[in-house]
């Protein structure tokens, strides 16, 4: 399979913190990919380097073979990166399906003149971006709740619907931060179910940010994990595991 | 062809300003010009609503914006007013409107890109600073007759050029707001960062609105410059951008339908309170605050969010 994402040698210092040092990090078309470490390790800071919410100080990230460096997000989520966030994100004043729409208009050519003119082609578009709205929370289970505010669904649902979401924009590669976080584990269970599903269904990249081990471990296909900023191990989930250097950065290493 | 909604909604409510124009003459030319007041500021205030409201990037720069519009059409008029026939004269007021819309637009953009970096507050005084900065050019500008401002403009706003300007204002931003495009604006009020991680170019929706609202203030100048017949610089000083601000937050912020009673209610008020001249304004500012402690989601909360 080609690759997808290309870190190479990537690092962040923000003043004299170096938040990200000399990460490699490689994904394929159609792979799922964890990054676990623990608090601190440079996991969220990694997804704002590949999505451009900030440049790399050094080294180079490369998306299906072109370079990121000083593209913006909004261009880099046209190309096919799309992502959720650590605390949910949604917009606050919108429904269930203008959530959904408002992510699929950045692949729409629709512009002032057609929403002023309200043609023909405007309002096939407009129908046509209802339809593959509703199709998308349908398959989610939220095309009922469609016209709620977004901000009143169950914390589960939110969630859920942040990744709708991102899967509206049309990702090549979805990045995943810390879906689990605030789950109890009935809710852990049914979303590493649903992260397989959207994997296998649509066919996309998935990395996957997350501190807990149960689900990093019951669906990556590969692990990377950081430790202050560094890779410190890269492998299948039984090698992580195994490995003591990822023991030690999560349980803290023996003295003598 | 096929219309939707929104077009017999522009069509009916441009009909039926301009026919209560031809029957202006029954009506009482105080109550007259009240109306034409409350069409303008319907249009100073929608159109702010689309920066501030939807788009929520908290200008106070709106006055200025209408003093690019007025002074611009004013001097239009004043200058090719006596050259041309009656008959020509209702175009040349639409090319001087339009054109004062244009040149408020340019400069909607040129505060708009520099302001994209500011954020709340700082966007706030940056654009009380520019609409200070106009005023001051108007004031020490020899060509806009400096602090006399311009005087002798023709009588050519009417009830029909405000309200049907108005239905205008109110077609276009409810249009561009409640579109796929349009929930753009939306979401760079609600969250710019995620709002980008979807692929919304957050830059243009802003200078979108500065440049769309700016334009409908540059109109509402016009039209105002016409009906009261005198420019003066203090008329635009950023009291009255505060005045619209206020008709946004008390319609509630985005609803385009509150933002145009808003704007009704707080023409009208002051002109009821004229029995209690002197306690007018303390009356005025009382209410305010009341009914900002009361409802501070806006008065008026129907017609949804983000819609008209």
């Amino acid at each position: 399979m080609n690759p997808l994402l290309e870190c190479e040698k990537v690092t962040i210092k923000f003043g004299g913190v170096t938040a990200v040092s000399e990460l490699d990090l490689h994904i394929r078309e159609h792979e799922l990919v964890g990054l676990i470490g623990p608090n601190g390790a440079g996991k969220t800071t990694a997804f704002n380097l590949i999505t451009g919410v900030y440049q790399p100080t050094a080294g180079s990230i490369a998306f299906g073979g072109r370079t990121t460096a000083g593209v913006k997000p909004e261009l880099l989520s046209l190309r096919g990166i799309s992502r959720t966030f650590q605390n949910i994100r949604l917009f606050a004043s919108m429904t269930v399906f203008d959530n959904v729409r408002t992510a699929m208009q950045g692949n729409r050519a629709q512009r002032v003149r057609d929403a002023l003119l309200r043609g023909k082609s405007f309002r096939e578009t407009e129908a046509r971006v209802k339809h593959e709205a509703m199709e998308l929370l349908k398959i989610f289970g939220l095309d009922e709740a469609c016209d709620a505010p977004g901000k009143s669904l169950p914390y589960g649902d939110q969630r859920r619907l942040e990744i709708v979401r991102a899967l509206a924009t049309q990702p090549k590669l979805l990045l995943l931060d810390e879906p689990a976080a605030g789950m109890n584990p009935t809710e852990k269970q049914q979303l590493m179910e649903l992260i397989r599903f959207v994997h296998d269904k649509f066919g996309i990249a998935v990395l996957l940010v997350e501190h807990d081990m149960k689900v990093v471990m019951g669906i990556c296909q590969r692990i990377t994990v950081l430790d202050y900023g560094r890779k410190i191990a890269e492998g299948t989930p039984v090698e992580i595991r195994s490995d003591p250097k990822v023991i030690a950065a999560y349980l803290g290493k023996e003295e003598g | 062809m096929m219309r939707g909604k929104e077009q017999i909604f522009l069509l009916v409510a441009i009909v039926v300003a301009v026919a209560l124009s031809f029957a202006s003459g029954a009506f009482n030319r105080y109550y007259l010009g009240i109306a034409v007041d409350v069409g303008i500021n319907i249009i100073l205030a929608v159109s702010l609503n689309l920066i501030n409201g939807h788009t929520g990037q908290f200008s106070l720069g709106h006055a200025g914006f209408m003093a690019v519009g007025g002074y611009t059409a004013a001097k239009l008029t004043l200058l090719y007013g006596a050259l041309l026939p009656p008959a020509a004269q209702p175009f040349l007021f639409a090319a001087a409107l339009l054109a004062g819309g244009l040149v408020a637009a340019l400069a909607g953009l040129l505060v708009g890109v520099p302001s994209l970096r500011l954020r709340g507050d700082y966007l706030a005084i940056v654009t009380l600073g520019f609409g200070e900065i106009i005023r001051v050019i108007f004031q020490t500008s020899d060509f806009f007759g400096a602090a006399t401002g311009l005087t002798g403009i023709t009588k050519m706003t009417t009830f029909g050029w405000a309200w049907a300007l108005a239905a205008v204002t109110v077609y276009v931003v409810a249009c561009l707001v409640n579109s796929t495009y349009g929930r753009g604006f939306i979401a760079v009020h609600d969250d710019e960062i995620a709002a980008s991680a979807m692929g919304i170019n957050t830059v243009r929706y802003k200078v979108t609105a500065f440049v769309v609202g700016a334009f409908f203030a540059g109109i509402a100048g016009g039209l105002y410059a016409h009906h009261k017949l005198v420019l003066k610089p203090d008329g635009f000083d950023f009291v009255r951008s505060i005045e619209i601000v206020v008709m946004v937050i008390l319609g509630g912020m985005g609803r385009t339908a509150g933002v145009i009673c808003a704007a009704v209610i707080l023409t009208i008020l002051p002109e009821l309170l004229r029995g209690v001249a002197e306690y007018r304004m303390i009356i005025y500012a009382l209410l305010i605050i009341g009914l900002m402690l009361t409802r501070p989601q806006g008065l008026f909360t129907f017609g949804k969010k983000g819609g008209a």
